[in-house]
């Protein structure tokens, strides 16, 4: 009885604000252009950035200072993970071994996934994807060989090492483009040096942006490695 | 009706019938399953809006880092949601 | 009339926000609150689409006035990768709470708090 009311008021709580939201949209058009911004980065981004793809662009170059506290909150979420489900003495509780055929092709198949990753991040101004997927992919190898092997642990030590170092030179990145050019992530490769002016298209132009979305692409994937492995070893107790 | 056309309709109709699957299950791990098949279906519509690095990104991320991160913590607690049982004074504790 | 797309998107949301108000587990909640965050960033990026027009990426063939818009795309994109640590950490606050009191149910856990 109480439940049916309560289902019964949500449901119609429901419509209502359904109701709102699609009278809202109906005054947005689908489908037409209603570009501002965009327009002025799609028509300049190859001259200002030398990167084609355009996504890429407004991420690391046009609102980079953005991506920068994007990634400030990932580390912020993997840290807390980290502190919440912390214990003195914990270790992987799995006790069935993966079959023959998942050990063995996990065996063969984790470099190349961990290739496709880095072949994802460096080509991002060029090809769909970045630091963001790419970073994901190779936290997916991690994944599959946790999946895989019961005793299986990541090198803790030297992932929290990385992700330290990463993010450190995403700053020194940056704060060396306020000292060439007057403002915090400004882009040096493309902007002062010119390198890769008449290579637009191939895979050493671009600025600085492969040079971020590498770092990035280790970032992100040291730190998801290490939510999987903070989320699956369990306290002991003696 | 061109074809795409209905592909789009058919996939938008199959992503919101197992995200309602998804909220009605009660064995938590089939519903983090159907979580997973939301996103999975929401990766093809980013294809079709022309957003190929969204759909990579939600294919690699929805699909596969959320449900694994959500059957861990499945396995750490239970995995049946328990069925409710009413008292009353819910005006209370609404 | 909306297009379907905007539908599907509402729906999502919709559908979401039921799980969050009217269920009373725990991890159903994150997966209504998860179900939402798919809902939104699907709403963007179909506002970001234009009838016609190819992927921003410029390359042969495509100039700048036959590409979608890309900031709505360059958005989700990072919101995507930042919703799942967040609800990493979420599950992590469930996890001590069924640690603590033994169930995941939210009324169950309200009356034993006192």
């Amino acid at each position: 009885m109480v439940s049916i009311l309560k289902r019964s008021l949500a449901v119609i709580m429901l419509l209502i604000i359904g109701y709102w939201l699609a009278q809202g949209l109906s005054g947005i058009p689908f489908g037409q252009d209603k570009m501002l911004v965009g327009k002025y980065y799609l028509d300049n981004v190859i001259r200002q950035t030398g990167a084609i793809n355009a996504v890429t662009a407004v991420v690391v170059n046009y609102r980079g200072f953005d991506t920068l506290g994007e990634v400030t909150v990932l580390f912020i979420a993997s840290t807390g993970v980290g502190a919440l489900l912390w214990a003195k003495r914990r270790e992987r509780t799995a006790k069935t071994e993966g079959s023959i055929v998942l050990k063995t092709g996990i065996r063969l198949l984790t470099p190349f996934v961990i290739l496709f990753g880095a072949y994802i991040f460096i080509h991002g101004h060029l090809t769909p994807g970045g630091g963001f997927p790419g970073g994901a992919t190779i936290a997916t190898a991690f994944l599959l060989l946790y999946m895989a092997y019961t005793m299986y642990e990541i090198p803790r030590r030297a992932f929290e090492n990385t992700e330290g170092v990463a993010g450190m030179s995403y700053v020194i990145v940056a704060l060396i483009g306020l000292a060439i050019g007057g403002y915090f992530l400004f882009d040096w490769i493309w902007q002062t040096w010119h390198f890769g002016v008449n290579n637009v298209g191939r895979i050493l132009s671009g600025g600085f942006i492969p040079v971020i979305y590498t770092i990035i692409g280790i970032k992100v994937g040291t730190e998801l490695s290490g939510i999987i492995d903070n989320m699956l070893r369990e306290e002991v107790r003696e | 009706m061109n074809c795409l056309v209905c592909i789009e309709y058919i996939l938008i109709g199959v992503m919101i019938l197992s995200a309602i699957f998804a909220v009605e299950w009660r064995d938590l791990l089939a519903a983090a399953v159907g979580m997973a098949a939301v996103s999975l279906f929401a990766s093809i519509l980013y294809l079709m809006l022309q957003a190929p690095d969204v759909a990579m990104t939600e294919a690699a991320i929805g699909a596969a880092l959320s449900g694994a991160v959500f059957i861990f913590a499945i396995k750490r607690t239970q995995r049946f949601e328990s069925e409710e049982e009413e008292r009353p004074g819910w005006w209370i504790r609404w | 009339m909306i297009s379907a797309y905007y539908f599907g998107a509402i729906s999502l949301v919709l559908i979401g926000l039921y799980a969050v108000l009217v269920k009373k587990n725990v991890l159903k909640m994150l997966i209504g609150l998860s179900i939402m965050e798919t809902g939104v960033n699907l709403l963007l990026v179909s506002i970001g689409y234009i009838y016609g027009r190819s992927a921003p990426i410029l390359s042969e063939g495509i100039g700048p006035n036959q590409a979608v818009d890309p900031i709505p795309q360059a958005l989700v994109l990072t919101a995507i990768v930042i919703g799942v640590a967040t609800t990493a950490m979420a599950l992590s606050v469930a996890i001590i709470l069924y640690q603590k009191y033994g169930t995941l149910n939210v009324e169950e856990i309200r009356r034993l708090r006192g």
